[in-house]
C-alpha cells in the first residue's frame, strides 16, 4: 500500500471575520486580506514539513492546486512539485492534480512534468483533474467545455510523452503547430497518472477506461463503494479486472499524543468546510455547463436555496462518527483506519493531516506520529489484506500497456 | 385583433430550430435575449398585430436543438440568414433584444443591403465605452434576470415565483451564452468595425436603468452604424420589451412603419 501525506496548504493567516462578513472566502473574497509576509512564512513552513514527512517515512507527498481562495496556497502545483523534486530524495511526488482544462497549452504542461520527473529521478505521479468551477472562473476558462478540454488535453499530453516529435495537433480545443519538446519523462512509457475525484460518475468511468487509479477524495464509505462499482463495471467492459491498485482514498486524519488535543486540532478541518458547502456561491462552484446535465434540475433548485446541498453539511461530530474525519492517539487512529481500509480496500491512501490554524509544533508532531507509527501499521495491515499499490501490483501505466486484456476477455 | 401563433420546426445546418410565427405583412424577425424567452409576450403580440412576426428560439436555447459546434453569435447570425432564405421571406426587418441585438447586428454586418430596418434594444456585442457587461457567471439564476428590470414588479408579472422549469431553462441559456460569448464576454472586438457598411436605418433603444449593458454602449452603436437613432426609455431596465412593452412596441411599430 502506498501512503502519502497531504495538506491543502491553508493560508490561514487572514482575518476570518472579514471572510464571514463577506459571506464567502472563494473566488471574489478580496486579496487585500492576503499578507505576503505570512504567505512567505507559511510556504516555507509547509515545505519544511514535506521534508520531515519524507524523513519520518511517508511513501509520498500529495500536492494539489486551487485559485482565489485562502483554503489552498498552491496556485501552481508544478511549482511545489519542482521544488520537492530537488529537495527530497525518496518520496513519490504525487500531483493530484494538474487541472488540465485550465491549460491553454498542454504541451507546456507535458514539458514541465517531464522536467519534474527527470529532476526527481523518476518519482513523479502525474495526476490530472477537471478543476472545480471556481478554478474555471478564476482563470477565465470556459466551464461549458471543461470535460472536452480535459479529455483532449490528456490525449495531447499522452501523445507528447509517447510519440516522437515533431508532430502537429489539430484538435477541437487545442491546435499546436510543432509538438516537439526537448524534455521527456524519465519514467517509461510515462509517469503514473492517478485521477482524483469526488462526485462525477463520468470521470470514474473515463478513469477506468484508461486503467488509471481513481482516488476518492474523502467520500463517504457508501459513496466510495458506489464509485468502486462504477469503476469495476467500466473496467470489465474494457477487458480487465480492477483491483486495490486501481483505487485510492483520501481521508482527513489528525494524530496527537492525547485524544483531547487531536480532537481540538481536528476541528480545524471545519475551517475550510464552508468553501465547498456554504461559503461560496453555488453558481461559482458549478457554473453552467460544468456540471453533468443529469444533475441540472437538482442543482438549480439548490442554487436558489430551494433544496438542500447535495453534499450535505454535516457537523464535526457527525463526520467523526461517520469516519469522514479521524482524530486521536496513534492507536486510536490505527483502529479507525483499519476499519476504513477493510471497508474500502484502497491500494493508495492519502492522509490529509493538517488544516486551518493548527500550530507549527502540533502540525509537526502530527506528521511524526502519522509517518512513524500510523502509516507503518496501516501498510502492514494492507499487506495482510493483499492491498497492493500500482507498483507492487506492477500495474500497467495505461490500458494500452495491458498484457492481460485478452485473458480477461476470454474468461 | 386576435393574434394566432403557429409553432414550426425548421432544420438549418442540421439543427432543428423552433420557430413561432404570427401575423401578416412586412416580415419581422425577433431575436430574443441571452436568458431565452417565454412563449408569449405582449410585445410579440403587439408586433404580430401589424407584421408577419417570426420568433425563433436560438440554437441551443429553449426548444431548439443544440449545435455542439456553435461557438459565436456570428454562427447564429449565419443560421438565421439561412432560415430566412429557406422561408423565402425578403426585405426583413430585424428586432434584436439584448444578446439578440448582437445577433441582429452580426446579420446586418454580413449582408449590408439585405435588411429593411433594424431595431436594436440594448444590444450586446460592442465593448461598452465605460463599465462592463454584467457577467451571468457570477450571480444566481434569479438575480441576473432581476437585475435587468428597473421595477421588480415587472419581473414578477412575467416570471412570478419562478418555476423549476424556468430555472432549468435559464441554466441551459446560461450554458449557451458561455458556449458562444464567454471570452471576450458578450462582445466582439471586430463588430464595431464592420457595422459601417449597413444600409438599413437603425433604431437603438436603451433603458436608462440598464444594469446589464451600460447605456453608454448605445452611443457606440449609434456611431458605428450609418443611420441610427438612439432613444432612451425612462425608468426602464435591460429587458425593456418585457418591462415597457407598450413603449417599446410603439416605438418599434412606428419606426418599422415609417421607414
Amino acid at each position: 500500500m502506498h501512503m502519502m501525506y497531504f495538506t491543502e496548504q491553508p493560508m490561514s493567516a487572514y482575518d476570518a471575520k472579514a471572510g464571514l462578513e463577506y459571506g464567502a472566502t472563494a473566488l471574489n473574497f478580496s486579496n487585500s486580506h492576503y499578507t505576503p509576509v505570512e504567505g512567505s512564512r507559511l510556504y516555507n513552513e509547509y515545505l519544511e514539513e514535506y521534508i520531515l514527512a519524507e524523513e519520518w517515512g511517508a511513501d509520498g507527498i500529495m500536492l494539489n492546486e486551487h485559485h482565489n481562495a485562502p483554503f489552498c496556497m498552491q496556485a501552481r502545483t508544478n511549482m511545489f512539485a519542482a521544488i520537492l523534486a530537488a529537495v527530497t530524495r525518496r518520496v513519490k511526488i504525487v500531483i493530484l492534480g494538474n487541472p488540465l482544462p485550465l491549460s491553454e497549452n498542454p504541451v507546456q504542461l507535458a514539458e514541465e512534468l517531464a522536467m519534474i520527473d527527470m529532476i526527481s529521478k523518476g518519482r513523479l505521479v502525474s495526476g490530472f483533474v477537471r478543476g472545480g468551477g471556481q478554478e474555471q472562473l478564476a482563470n477565465g476558462v470556459n466551464p461549458a467545455f471543461n470535460r472536452e478540454r480535459f479529455v483532449e488535453a490528456h490525449d495531447l499530453v499522452q501523445k507528447t510523452w509517447t510519440q516522437p516529435g515533431p508532430f502537429r495537433w489539430e484538435g477541437t480545443h487545442y491546435q499546436q503547430r510543432v509538438v516537439n519538446p526537448w524534455a521527456l519523462p524519465l519514467q517509461q512509457p510515462y509517469p503514473r497518472v492517478w485521477i482524483p475525484g469526488v462526485l462525477s460518475k463520468e470521470t470514474v468511468i473515463w478513469t477506468a477506461q484508461q486503467r488509471y487509479p481513481y482516488i476518492a477524495l474523502n467520500t463517504s464509505i457508501a459513496a466510495t463503494k458506489t464509485i468502486h462499482e462504477t469503476y469495476d463495471k467500466a473496467a470489465t467492459e474494457a477487458g480487465y479486472t480492477a483491483g486495490p491498485e486501481n483505487f485510492g482514498y483520501l481521508i482527513r486524519v489528525h494524530v496527537q499524543d492525547t485524544e483531547e488535543k487531536a480532537l481540538a486540532n481536528a476541528r480545524q478541518f471545519m475551517w475550510m468546510q464552508g468553501e465547498f458547502t456554504g461559503l461560496a456561491h453555488p453558481v461559482w462552484a458549478n457554473p453552467s455547463g460544468y456540471f453533468s446535465p443529469s444533475g441540472r434540475r437538482n442543482f438549480v433548485e439548490f442554487a436558489v436555496g430551494r433544496a438542500i446541498n447535495p453534499r450535505g453539511n454535516p457537523t464535526f461530530e457527525q463526520q467523526v462518527a461517520d469516519t469522514m474525519i479521524i482524530a486521536g492517539t496513534p492507536s486510536q487512529v490505527i483502529e479507525r483506519l483499519k476499519y476504513l481500509v477493510r471497508e474500502t480496500r484502497p491500494g493508495i491512501m492519502g492522509i490529509w493531516a493538517n488544516d486551518g490554524t493548527v500550530s507549527k509544533e502540533d502540525r509537526r508532531r502530527c506528521i511524526q506520529l502519522l509517518c512513524g507509527e500510523v502509516m507503518p501499521a496501516i501498510k502492514a495491515y494492507g499487506a495482510e489484506l493483499g492491498l497492493k499499490d500500482p507498483w507492487e501490483a506492477n500495474a500497467p501505466v495505461h490500458l494500452r500497456y495491458s498484457t492481460d486484456l485478452a485473458k480477461v476477455a476470454a474468461e | 385583433m386576435d393574434v394566432v401563433w403557429t409553432d414550426t420546426v425548421r432544420e438549418v445546418a442540421g439543427i432543428k430550430l423552433h420557430v413561432t410565427r404570427a401575423g401578416h405583412g412586412q416580415a419581422v424577425l425577433v431575436l430574443h435575449h441571452d436568458i431565452g424567452t417565454v412563449d408569449r409576450l405582449p410585445f410579440y403580440d403587439a408586433l404580430a398585430a401589424r407584421f408577419d412576426v417570426l420568433v425563433p428560439h436560438h440554437p441551443g436555447w429553449g426548444k431548439s436543438e443544440r449545435p455542439q459546434w456553435l461557438r459565436h453569435p456570428r454562427d447564429i447570425a449565419a443560421m438565421y440568414a439561412w432560415l430566412l432564405a429557406d422561408l423565402g421571406v425578403s426585405a426583413v426587418s430585424l428586432v434584436g433584444l439584448g444578446f439578440g441585438g448582437w445577433i441582429a447586428a452580426e446579420m446586418a454586418s454580413l449582408a449590408p443591403e439585405a435588411y429593411r430596418s433594424l431595431v436594436l434594444v440594448a444590444p450586446m456585442g460592442i465593448k461598452p465605452p465605460e463599465g462592463d457587461i454584467a457577467d451571468q457567471a457570477i450571480v444566481s439564476y434569479v438575480d441576473y434576470p432581476r437585475s435587468g428590470f428597473h421595477d421588480q414588479a415587472a419581473f414578477a408579472a412575467i416570471y412570478g415565483d419562478v418555476t423549476t422549469d424556468q430555472l432549468e431553462a435559464w441554466d441551459i441559456a446560461r450554458e449557451m451564452s458561455f458556449r458562444t460569448a464567454w471570452k471576450p464576454y458578450m462582445y466582439s472586438q471586430t463588430l464595431p468595425h464592420l457595422l459601417g457598411g449597413v444600409r438599413a436605418p437603425a433604431l437603438v433603444l436603451w433603458g436608462d436603468d440598464d444594469r446589464i449593458v451600460p447605456p453608454g454602449t448605445g452611443h457606440a452603436y449609434a456611431q458605428a452604424l450609418r443611420q441610427a437613432t438612439l432613444t432612451t426609455i425612462p425608468k426602464c431596465g435591460h429587458f425593456a420589451e418585457m418591462e415597457k412593452p407598450d413603449v417599446v412596441a410603439g416605438l418599434t411599430i412606428d419606426f418599422l412603419t415609417h421607414r
